[in-house]
Parts: structure tokens; C-alpha cells; sequence
């Protein structure tokens, strides 16, 4: 069903974050045009747009939907969803399956993705036991959910696996920069399959930052925790 | 028998600002349930089974199969039974309510939550952050009711509902405090908003009164944590 009223479409974001990265990636399966607008200094000269669009985070992304901002990339993802009804469909219609759908989603974000960051961050020197054995009680309640399926959306890409993109991107990462690996093939067979059947797709692949620059991102702020633990 | 009489479970406690969210929205679709009452200090098996990540409450449990975290209840129970419907029908519309309630659960309630746990010019600053949390909301009110008497309109909606649990709380920490927070010489939508809500019929007869929460505070939370020495 063609859309016949001018449909305008921007996002803000920003290079290295997953967030914003994860609703382009919604967009581009959608097959949604839209302007992508880069903030170039978000830490210290935010742009007047996004301070216009998002004045109570100040953060990206932040998705223009003929002149009206949504913020939250879960509540951008919805949406998405609602407003594009085209396939692939985000989350399934079943009201039970889409309240795992959000459960997950949540849980990724709230739970699992800080205790990975908190991992990933802790400096080469520091003793990471804990938050590697806490971000490995999330992936294995991630892996039982895999269970049967290609993707957590089942046979097609849905909003959770959106939402864990974030996992085998920083997956892979990891690995190269140490010889500590978070997600193994014995412990996580699922979601190590999935993982490169995700990065396989394109619409996936050419939406994940520029590798190089990425992994000496987290070198430097790997780096930066040794030294103020110290 | 309509679907509405369905065997319907909800693990929680009466004092839960969580567990309050379902039940009001329990109420609005004049649902029928079982309130199974967790006791303090003692998870229940069923809690433990229905919700293993988490292991909190609320939790609603619908034809045997559980749904957890509050928000995700809030909107299995819009989609699954019939009446007023809790989230507006507009995709943009839902995302401003969206993006208000997860506002309230990751900046405006562990502001009110954790001005327990300290003390002197913190608890000033925790003080001025939920009154600008309360002014923002006070603000959002304005846009979304359209001069109506809810964030809904005329009936309550899910911003209505997500905040609805902590009116209780937030009337608490006046007491405590000794400070107005809903002061309707500042934020006179929001002090309206607040009667019209209390009087409402899905709400009058669960709310909780401050005195009540301070009392199961006192029971079973005793006195707040001691500052840490400097």
C-alpha cells in the first residue's frame, strides 16, 4: 500500500552507538528512506537540533517523523513498527508473544547490555570475574530463548533481535582485543550460530560501526578505567 | 462467559507501585483476579518460578503462562481484554505515553526511591530532581490531555497508569521530608490530575494512603541505611 502524503524521515545518531545503530537498521529492513543527520561531538558540543529534539535526555538517537522527534530506541522501534506495517513485522501479533518480545527487549537493555559494557570496560589489569560471570547468566537465559528458532523473531529478524545486535557485534570485538572471550561456541552454541547468521546479513553488517575504529574506542576507554583504578 | 472472566493471576504485594499499575488496569477492564499476596522477605515458589530472571513481582499470570514487568502487563492486558482502551490509538500518541513512562522508571522513580539512602545536601538535590521530574510531568499533562482531566483524555490512559503507583509513594517522601512535592501553586495540573485520579473508580478503593506505606516501612524496612563514614 503506497503511502501518497510526503513522508519525511531523519535520524540523529552517532556512529559508535549501538542505539542508534539498531534503528537504522529497523528502518533500512523496513525499507524506510530517511535523512541520517551525525552528531559530530556528542560528549561536548551536542547540536542545537538534538538539544531542540530531545531536551529532557539530550541523547541520540532521536527519530523525525515529519517534524515530530520520538525518542528511546525501544520506544523508536514501536514506532517504527505501528507507523511502517510492512514486513518484516518487528513484533509478532500475538498479544502473549509480544509481551516475551518486550519482556526481552527489556531485559536486554536494562540487564544484559550494562553487565557487558561494565565487563567490556574493566581495564586489562582488573580482575573482571564478577561481571564476566554476571554477563554470562544473561547470555544463558538468552540462549534458552533461542532454543528451536534462527532468530529470536523465529524465522525472520524481529525487535529482540534488533535489540541484541549489539551482542554479536561486541562479541566479536571482544575477542580481538583479548583472550578473554564472553560468549564461547560449548557454553552458547545458539547464540553463536546466530550471531553469524546475523552478521552474515547485510542490511545488519553494513550497519555496524567501522570495525577498526570501534576496537580502538574500546581499547582507549579500556585503557582510560585501568588507569583511574589504579 | 466473555473474556473478561478468564482465569486471571496477579503475584504482588498491596504497597508495590509496580504491582499498583496492574491492578488499576485490571480494574479499568473490569477484570475478575486472583491477588496472591507475596510475603515480605520470603520469595514465593510460584513468584520464583513464574519470574526466574527477575525474580520480582509484578506478576500477572494469564491461562497458566506468566507475563512480567509492569509496563509489558499493563500493555498484554490492553491488547488482550475488552472495554476502554489504555494506550491511544495514534502510533505517535503511543510514543509520547511510552516515552513518559520509561522516563518515570529511569530518571523519576530512583530519584524518589533512593532519597532514603542518604542524607544532608543529598537529600536536597534528590528533592529538586523529583520536583523537576514532577514539573515536566506537570507540562506533558498539559499537551496530552487536551484540557481533559487525564494524560488520556477523559478516561485513564498508560501514562495515567504508570504513574499511578507512585502518587502513594510520592506523598510519602512529603511526609517524611516535610516538603510539598505535589504543590498545586507550581504544578496545578499535575495537584488536579492527582484528585481526579484518587476519586477515579479503578483506583479509589487500592490506593494506598501515606500513612499506611510509612507504617509498612517502619514494620518491615525499619530505619533508612546509616550514611557511609567519609
Amino acid at each position: 500500500m503506497a503511502s501518497t502524503k510526503k513522508e519525511e524521515v531523519k535520524l540523529i545518531g552517532f556512529w559508535s552507538s549501538p542505539y542508534s545503530r539498531k534503528v537504522e537498521i529497523a528502518l533500512q529492513l523496513k525499507g524506510i528512506k530517511y535523512q541520517y543527520l551525525e552528531e559530530h561531538d556528542l560528549k561536548n558540543n551536542k547540536s542545537p537540533e538534538l538539544l531542540k529534539y530531545n531536551p529532557v535526555h539530550k541523547k541520540v538517537p532521536v527519530l523525525i517523523h515529519n517534524g515530530r522527534p520520538v525518542v528511546e530506541s525501544l520506544v523508536i522501534l514501536e514506532y517504527i513498527d505501528e507507523t511502517w506495517t510492512q514486513e518484516p513485522a518487528l513484533l509478532p501479533s500475538d498479544p502473549y508473544e509480544r509481551a516475551m518480545v518486550r519482556f526481552w527487549c527489556k531485559f536486554i537493555d536494562d540487564k544484559f547490555s550494562p553487565a557487558v559494557r561494565k565487563y567490556l570496560s574493566l581495564g586489562p589489569e582488573t580482575d573482571g570475574e564478577n561481571a564476566r560471570t554476571e554477563a554470562q547468566e544473561c547470555l544463558k537465559f538468552l540462549e534458552n530463548e533461542l532454543k528451536g528458532k534462527k532468530y529470536f523473531g523465529g524465522e525472520t529478524i524481529g525487535m529482540i533481535d534488533i535489540v541484541a545486535i549489539g551482542l554479536a557485534f561486541w562479541q566479536r570485538t571482544l575477542q580481538e582485543i583479548t583472550d578473554k572471550d564472553l560468549m564461547n561456541k560449548q557454553d552458547f552454541p545458539l547464540l553463536c550460530a546466530w550471531a553469524e547468521e546475523l552478521l552474515s546479513c547485510s542490511v545488519i553488517s553494513d550497519n555496524l560501526p567501522p570495525k577498526d575504529k570501534f576496537i580502538s574506542l574500546i581499547r582507549s576507554r579500556r585503557e582510560a578505567a585501568a588507569a583511574t583504578s589504579k | 462467559m466473555g473474556k473478561n472472566h478468564e482465569e486471571v493471576q496477579l503475584i504482588g504485594t498491596w504497597v508495590s507501585p509496580f504491582v499498583f499499575r496492574a491492578r488499576v488496569a485490571l480494574n479499568l477492564k473490569s477484570v475478575s483476579y486472583e491477588f496472591l499476596e507475596e510475603k515480605v522477605g520470603a520469595k514465593s515458589d510460584l513468584l520464583l518460578k513464574s519470574n526466574p530472571v527477575h525474580k520480582k513481582i509484578p506478576v500477572l499470570i494469564h491461562h497458566g503462562k506468566p507475563i512480567c514487568e509492569s509496563l509489558v502487563i499493563v500493555q498484554y492486558i490492553d491488547e488482550v481484554f475488552d472495554g476502554v482502551k489504555i494506550l491511544p490509538e495514534d502510533p505517535y500518541d503511543r510514543a509520547i505515553h511510552r516515552f513518559w513512562a520509561a522516563f518515570l522508571d529511569d530518571k523519576f522513580f530512583p530519584a524518589l526511591k533512593t532519597i532514603r539512602m542518604v542524607q544532608g545536601e543529598e537529600v536536597q538535590k534528590k528533592l529538586v530532581e523529583i520536583k523537576e521530574g514532577l514539573a515536566l510531568l506537570d507540562e506533558a499533562l498539559v499537551k496530552l490531555s487536551k484540557g481533559k482531566p487525564f494524560f488520556g483524555g477523559d478516561q485513564l490512559g498508560y501514562l495515567d497508569i504508570a504513574l499511578s503507583g507512585f502518587v502513594a509513594w510520592i506523598q510519602v517522601r512529603e511526609k517524611t521530608y516535610d516538603v510539598k512535592l505535589i504543590d498545586e501553586s507550581i504544578i496545578p495540573n499535575l495537584a488536579a490530575w492527582v484528585d481526579s485520579l484518587r476519586a477515579h473508580p479503578a483506583v479509589k478503593d487500592i490506593i494506598p494512603t501515606a500513612d499506611g506505606l510509612i507504617e509498612w516501612v517502619r514494620v518491615n524496612l525499619g530505619p533508612p541505611p546509616a550514611p557511609a563514614a567519609n
